[in-house]
This record gives structure tokens, sequence and C-alpha cells, in this order.
């Protein structure tokens, strides 16, 4: 069995020093626009830093990867052309696709230039994985978090590429690249513009002792005197349905699959990727260290300590999502 | 420029109605409906396809009967073993005319004849064309496009292209089933209580504000999406087919109105008028198409 690889995010050119030195074997980002999955204001690189960025990993034995993972809009698909374009010409290690015009573009533009299938592709069968690999060379599957474990099992042994699975960080509940919810709420599409319950739309609002968290027009979610108020993320948040009020879709809790990486390496998984490109360089040095000595155990058989992960996730509140089928 | 006539297209029933229900509406649609296109099969759960097996084929023999073109509507999304041979019935033997709502099913269909339903991501015109070399012959676009996206789509494609002008707008599908949930159960011990909402099960805000619906593992719009305000503008930029999603409400009626209206004999205003008699569950909304929040309903300037 190969080590696993850990990839890990990079928002900014400190975040991708802190992933390398906290021991990445890769980092992923995007360009500062629409063209990537996590278009945050002040997030991201220019052509500059990622060619600094790429000197700094390369020379630590580190690769990069180029998210460039949302879909074109129609008629104006000359910035994620560029895009891939760039990253051909810059020497990253591999992109980050979703789209299928994309992926033919990328494929027949750069055909050496190392192709990854993104989550936001929501391959999530072995036909789909091969179609993307017959059709445009794609070496790496991100798997979306649809997928059990025994389902990933039976995947990697049709497939002849590479899969990288998300292990620590956000969760998506819906399967990814295909959820227009964000974007009902706010006219903004997570596929289109890269940004799922976008800060400009997030407002929150006191009434006496409540404090309520809107998204656009939508109250997310509701917080009594004292409750610690998290971020409204749409499919996080507290509804009503049946004369209830609950978590209808998930708590807001983050994905935390650490105690699985053994039955992920099991399952023939390649790589494991840890969410967060919108995180500080103090949390992904955090993750990635405590990553590593997982992985690094796991490879020598020896035990490792997971703890100071628990205290990294979401209100302090973790869950294996739908790697467990107990979760559907 | 010589006009060809818009045509009509039912998409697949999304909620799980029982079998007779499910019978008689296709029955009615096939001896009265004025559409051209009805789309059959199971595309949320495929926990639920066995139950439309015994009345399957009298109901594909109807429609052939009256005329209809049948497409089989095949799974959104294909994580496991029952997945995949849902889907497979369908993509394999070559015979039946099939909408892909996931790659693996435009995997299995490349090379023939094909449909692309609006669950897989077509955003723009190189996609589009990548499809129509694999054998699509129709694509039905997602909801969320702006008309701007669909414009440049449409002035590109060779292959006709279908927007969804009416019905709860599909906005996401998971492998957790809300429904199930909702109800304090799991997927595999569902004892299928999405099968109670008819039209899905509404969801409000913490505040009381009517927001989503869920189906299953789908979860959809609380509005239900109008476009008739803008059909002429669609069928202007080259729209071929007009896609109704059917609701528990008399979608003769509804088909009846969007087919009068697409051909001039009332007017956009009279055909709203019906369609709010018929649909009285839910606001309408356009904001997708007008590039704005999907929950909206924009006024056109006149």
């Amino acid at each position: 069995m190969t080590k696993l690889e850990l990839v890990c995010p990079a928002g900014t050119p400190a975040a991708l020093r802190a992933a390398v030195d906290a021991g990445a074997d890769t980092v992923y980002l995007g360009f500062r626009d629409a063209t990537n999955a996590r278009n945050f204001p002040g997030l991201n690189f220019s052509r500059k830093e990622l060619a600094a960025g790429l000197d700094y990993a390369h020379t630590h034995g580190s690769k990069v990867l180029l998210a460039v993972n949302t879909f074109p809009k129609a008629g104006e698909p000359l910035p994620w052309h560029q895009a891939i374009d760039d990253a051909a010409h810059l020497g990253v290690d591999a992109v980050i696709i979703a789209d299928i015009g994309l992926a033919d573009y990328a494929a027949r533009k750069h055909p050496d230039l190392r192709r990854h299938l993104s989550v936001q592709a929501a391959a999530s069968s072995a036909a789909a994985v091969n179609f993307y690999a017959r059709e445009f060379g794609i070496k790496r599957v991100v798997l979306p978090r649809v997928l059990t474990v025994p389902e990933i099992a039976q995947l990697t042994a049709q497939i002849d590429v590479e899969t990288e699975v998300f292990v620590f960080g956000g969760l998506c509940v819906m399967t990814e690249g295909r959820c227009s919810l964000s974007a009902y709420a706010t006219g903004q599409s997570p596929n289109s513009c890269g940004v799922c319950s976008p800060a400009s739309h997030v407002r929150y609002l006191e009434r006496g002792s409540v404090l309520s968290s809107k998204l656009g027009a939508f109250t997310i979610d509701e917080f009594a005197d004292g409750e610690p108020a998290g971020y409204p993320t749409l499919c996080k948040g507290r509804f009503q349905a049946l004369e209830r009020t609950s978590y209808l879709f998930e708590e807001p809790a983050s994905l935390n699959i650490a105690a699985m990486l053994p039955e992920l390496a099991a399952a023939g998984v390649s790589a494991l990727k840890i969410e967060g490109r919108q995180r500080s360089k103090a949390y992904v040095a955090q993750v990635v260290r405590s990553f590593r000595s997982a992985v690094d155990a796991l490879d020598d058989g020896s035990g490792a300590d997971l703890s100071a992960l628990q205290a990294l996730s979401e209100g302090g509140r973790s869950t294996s999502g739908g790697f467990r089928k107990a979760w559907q | 420029m010589k006009m060809t006539r818009t045509e009509l297209t039912l998409g697949p029933v999304l909620y799980n109605w029982s079998p007779e229900r499910w019978r008689d509406y296709y029955f009615e649609i096939a001896d009265e409906a004025p559409v051209d296109n009805v789309c059959v099969g199971e595309v949320v759960c495929s926990k639920r396809a066995p139950f439309f097996e015994p009345v399957l084929a009298d109901v594909l023999e109807r429609l052939e009967g009256a005329g209809k073109r049948i497409i089989h509507a095949a799974p959104i999304l294909i994580m496991d073993a029952r997945d995949t041979a849902l889907a497979r019935a369908l993509t394999s033997g070559g015979c039946l005319y099939v909408e892909a709502n996931d790659l693996a099913e435009v995997a299995d269909l490349k090379g023939r004849p094909f449909a692309v339903g609006p669950f897989v991501n077509a955003y723009n015109e190189g996609t589009v064309a990548y499809l129509a070399r694999q054998g699509a012959t129709r694509i039905c676009l997602p909801a969320e496009l702006p008309i701007e996206s669909i414009d440049r789509i449409a002035k590109s494609s060779t292959i006709p292209v279908e927007v969804q002008v009416f019905g709860r707008i599909p906005l996401a599908i998971s492998a957790r089933c809300y429904h199930a949930r909702a109800h304090g159960l799991h997927k595999s011990g569902c004892q299928y209580v999405c099968g109670l909402d008819e039209d899905g099960m509404v969801v409000r805000t913490v505040d009381g504000v009517p927001f989503l619906t869920l189906n299953g593992t789908q979860t959809q719009s609380y509005t239900c999406l109008n476009l008739t305000h803008q059909l002429a503008r669609l069928q202007a930029i080259g729209i071929s087919a007009f896609r109704l999603n059917p609701q528990a409400v008399d979608m003769v009626a509804v088909s009846q109105l969007f087919r009068d209206v697409t051909d001039n004999k009332i007017t956009p205003e009279e055909a709203m008028a019906g369609l709010t008699e018929l649909w009285t569950e839910s606001p309408f909304s356009n904001g997708f198409l007008m590039g704005q929040e999907g929950v909206k309903y924009i006024h056109a300037a006149e």
C-alpha cells in the first residue's frame, strides 16, 4: 500500500508556506477570481504569488494544485481558459477541473498538464469516473462526500485513476456542484461565482434577547442569549418542518474522519484532502501537523494523537458525514 | 424568420405518488394534455422505482398510443448498486430514448441519440457542444441559469434547447434523505414517508417563513417557477421547448394554458390568471432567469 498523500488548503501565500512547513505533501489553491470555488474577498493568489508559492513548495518537496473548479459562464470562457493556460505556463503540478467544456479545453490545449476532477463534478460512480478518465485523461478524482467507505472501496476497484477524499473541515451535505440552495436565497450561484452563503448577503439581527442570522431575506438560525452564534451557512441552519424546529439538513459540525484513515487506506484511497482555504495559517498549520503525524503513524504502525483536531472543528463538534451509512 | 412551433415537455414526476395516482396522471396526460414530450421514470430515489414497475408498461403504451414522444428519465445521483441498476436498465439495450441526468448515464449512452436533463451541469456552450458531439439530440438546461447564459448557449447550440418554465425548482440532491430525517428515520428504514406529501414537505425558517420543500433526498424551492411572461423572449432567443414539472394540480389544464399562450391564443396575463387559480400552494418565482435570487418574482419592465 502506498503512503497516503496529504493535500492541504492554501487561501493565501502565508497559508501555503504554513502548510508546506507543517508537512503537506501537496497544497491546493486558486486564482483571485470566480474561476475557483472559494472566491472569498481577500483570499487566493495572483499570478505572481502563485509563481512564488510554486517556488517555495517545490523547493521543499511539495506539489501545488490549482483549482479551476467553477463552471465557466456562457459566452465568457476567457478567464477560465486563461487560468488553465497560466497553470501550464507557471508549471503547477495539476489543475482541478469540474466543467466538461473546460476539461475538454485543457485536454486538447495542454495535454501534458495533469488534470484532476474536482468534487464539484460530482463523479460518484465508476461509470462517471471512467468517462472523465477516458474522455479527458483525468488522473485523479476528488470524490463527492456522498459515498460510504464500502462504496469507495467498490469504486476504487473499478477505476484506474487515483481517488482523493475529504477528511477534515467544512462538510457539504448536498452533492457538491449540484446545489442551488444558496443561489435561490442570494442570487449568487456557487457553481458560477465560487461562493456559497456569501458574506455579502449575511446579516445578524438582534430582537430582544434573540440574535438571528440571515442569508438574503431568510433567517437561517436564531440564538438565545449567550448561545454562541454561528455563520449562517444555509444547510447548517435550524428550520421548521412537521411543526418541529431542528437542524433539518445537518448540524453545524465539521467533517473529521481522522479515525478512519486505516479504513480509507484499505479502501484504496490515494490522497486525503483537508478543506479550508478560507482558514487562517495558524489553523492550517495545526490541522496539517495533526494529519501529518496521523499519516506517518499509520505508515509505520504506531498510534497517532488526534485529540488536537477536535478543538478545531466547528463549534467543537465533528461528524463522519456520509462516510458512514447511518448518516443517510 | 420562420419560427418552428415551440414544443411542450412534461418533466418526470419528482414526487413519490402512489402507483395508482402516478398511472392515472399519465393516462390523463396521454388522453388530454397538449404536450409533445413526456418524461417517464424515477429520477430522485431508486428505492421508489419498484413501486411503478407494475403500471409502467400500461403508461408507456397509453402515451405511445397518444402519439407522445416518450423520454425515459434516468436517475440524478448514482451512488450504489441499486442506482446503477436503475440507470443501466434504461441505458443498456439501446432501444429507449433516455434523458441522462448524470455523467455516468452520458457515458453509457455515448454514440447514440439521447437527451440531456437539467441535472447535468451544462453551464456554457463548450459543454453543450461536447455533449452534442457524444450524441445528445436535445438538452434541458439547469434551472439556475440566467437568460444571458441561456441566450449564448441557444445561439451556438446545434441541438434543440429546452428550459423549465413551470413547477417547483429542484435545488439540491443528497445521499441523505431529509424527508426521513424530518420524521426521525434513516434512509435505510424510511417507510417511504416522502409519499405523504404529494407536492413535497414545506420547510419554514425559524421565524415561520416558508422557504423550501423537501422531496426525499431532493430539496426544492417553496415557490413555483412560472416563466409565463418570459416565454416570448425565450422563443425569440431560440428556445425550442418549454418544460413543465408536474405538481399535484390539474396538469392538463396547466399544459393547455402554456400551449395557448405559446401559440398566442391567449395573452400572458390570461395564462397567468389561469395558473394563479390552478396553483395556490405558494407564490410564483422567476428570479433565476432574471439573474437574481431564485426565490424572487421580478415583474418585467414593460
